[in-house]
């Protein structure tokens, strides 16, 4: 029971997220305004989190099934990566590096200027 | 026999018994390259191909599993909200870090890849590189990328920060556990908190935090990015 009441706010504010995706033109996806708006009732506590928790955990912990489809996908874009490889590693090895060295030191300097 | 396999029932047997085996292989092995997903796929890829089954045969079953997709990302957000309830403080600080990276992600990525002359679908499919995967083929299906390469990057870009993540940050000597966390996940999402968790229980949670803001982050700027530049 439990976990049909998950499932049943989960596709509640999936289905309000469509909805207001739909008022502002599509500028966000449905699904990623219906994150934000289950977090908000969370955290607003206008939906008690134990009605969501258990649903939430298994559909988390095992998101990657949900993802494999997108993915296989690749097979019909093995003649488009093979042109693209280069410039597709060479970017991605360095703006990682870049993000982890960024965020860290902003989080550190802001950090050590509030202790003082 | 082909017609057997035209079966969605099938197709959902082939990717929930390669993700096991992948789960498994993984597991045995712990090669960080030989992630779940990348066997699962390669599994499923090589199986397909072998049996010249097409795509759109392969999502007659498949597309019962990716309907769930939008669902899992809405689902993240519990994740978030039990991230954030071990926060105390430093929201000012990890709100602007996470902006600033979100920010520096999608330019840098875009920018080098053009100067090395990839075309613009590359370029929409990179942007949301790092970001975790949900989120970032919602992303890339809405601005017209193309989902599967994103799935590329983002694995690209998880297992490379899971690996040189933690040697890098001793380089450039942080020290506080939170700017660890953050940047884990914000450069590699879950395989970057995957490792962080390994760190400590502090830089486990923030880099799940990280993962959730990041997300929320990227997909605000890249369409207002898309809005500027056009």
């Amino acid at each position: 029971m439990k976990i049909v009441e998950g499932v049943f706010f989960i596709f509640l504010f999936y289905f309000l997220g469509e909805c207001i995706s739909y008022l502002v033109d599509g500028f966000l996806p449905g699904s990623i305004i219906g994150m934000v708006l289950l977090f908000l009732s969370l955290h607003l506590k206008i939906i008690n989190s134990s009605k969501v928790k258990a649903t939430a955990q298994i559909i988390t912990g095992n998101m990657m099934i949900f993802f494999i489809p997108a993915a296989v996908g690749l097979m019909t874009n093995f003649a488009f990566l093979r042109e693209n490889w280069i410039p597709l590693l060479v970017a991605c090895v360095f703006s990682t590096i870049l993000v982890l060295v960024v965020v860290a030191v902003i989080q550190e300097k802001m950090e050590g200027g509030w202790r003082k | 026999m082909k017609s057997l396999f035209l079966l969605p029932e099938f197709m959902v047997v082939l990717i929930l018994g390669s993700y096991l085996l992948g789960v498994w292989v993984f597991k045995k092995t712990r090669i960080p390259f030989l992630h779940p997903l990348v066997v699962s796929v390669a599994l499923i890829i090589g199986f397909l191909s072998f049996f010249e089954l097409e795509y759109d045969d392969f999502m007659r079953g498949g597309k019962f599993l990716s309907f769930l997709l939008g669902p899992s990302v809405v689902a993240l957000g519990y994740l978030l909200y039990e991230h954030l309830l071990h926060v105390k403080g430093n929201i000012l600080s990890i709100s602007t870090a996470i902006f600033v990276g979100s920010v520096v992600s999608i330019l840098s990525v875009v920018t080098i890849a053009k100067l090395i002359g990839a075309d613009e679908t590359l370029l929409i499919s990179l942007a949301p590189k790092s970001v975790t995967i949900p989120i970032a083929i919602n992303i890339s299906e809405h601005t017209g990328g193309i989902p599967s390469l994103t799935v590329v990057s983002v694995v690209i870009c998880g297992i490379l920060g899971g690996i040189v993540g933690p040697y890098i940050l001793r380089l450039i000597g942080i020290e506080s556990k939170i700017a660890k966390g953050l940047a884990m996940g914000a450069a590699s999402h879950a395989i970057g908190t995957a490792r962080a968790i390994e760190m400590g229980a502090v830089e486990g949670a923030i880099s799940g935090l990280a993962i959730g803001l990041m997300g929320i982050c990227t997909a605000v700027i890249i369409p207002l990015l898309l809005q500027i530049i056009q």
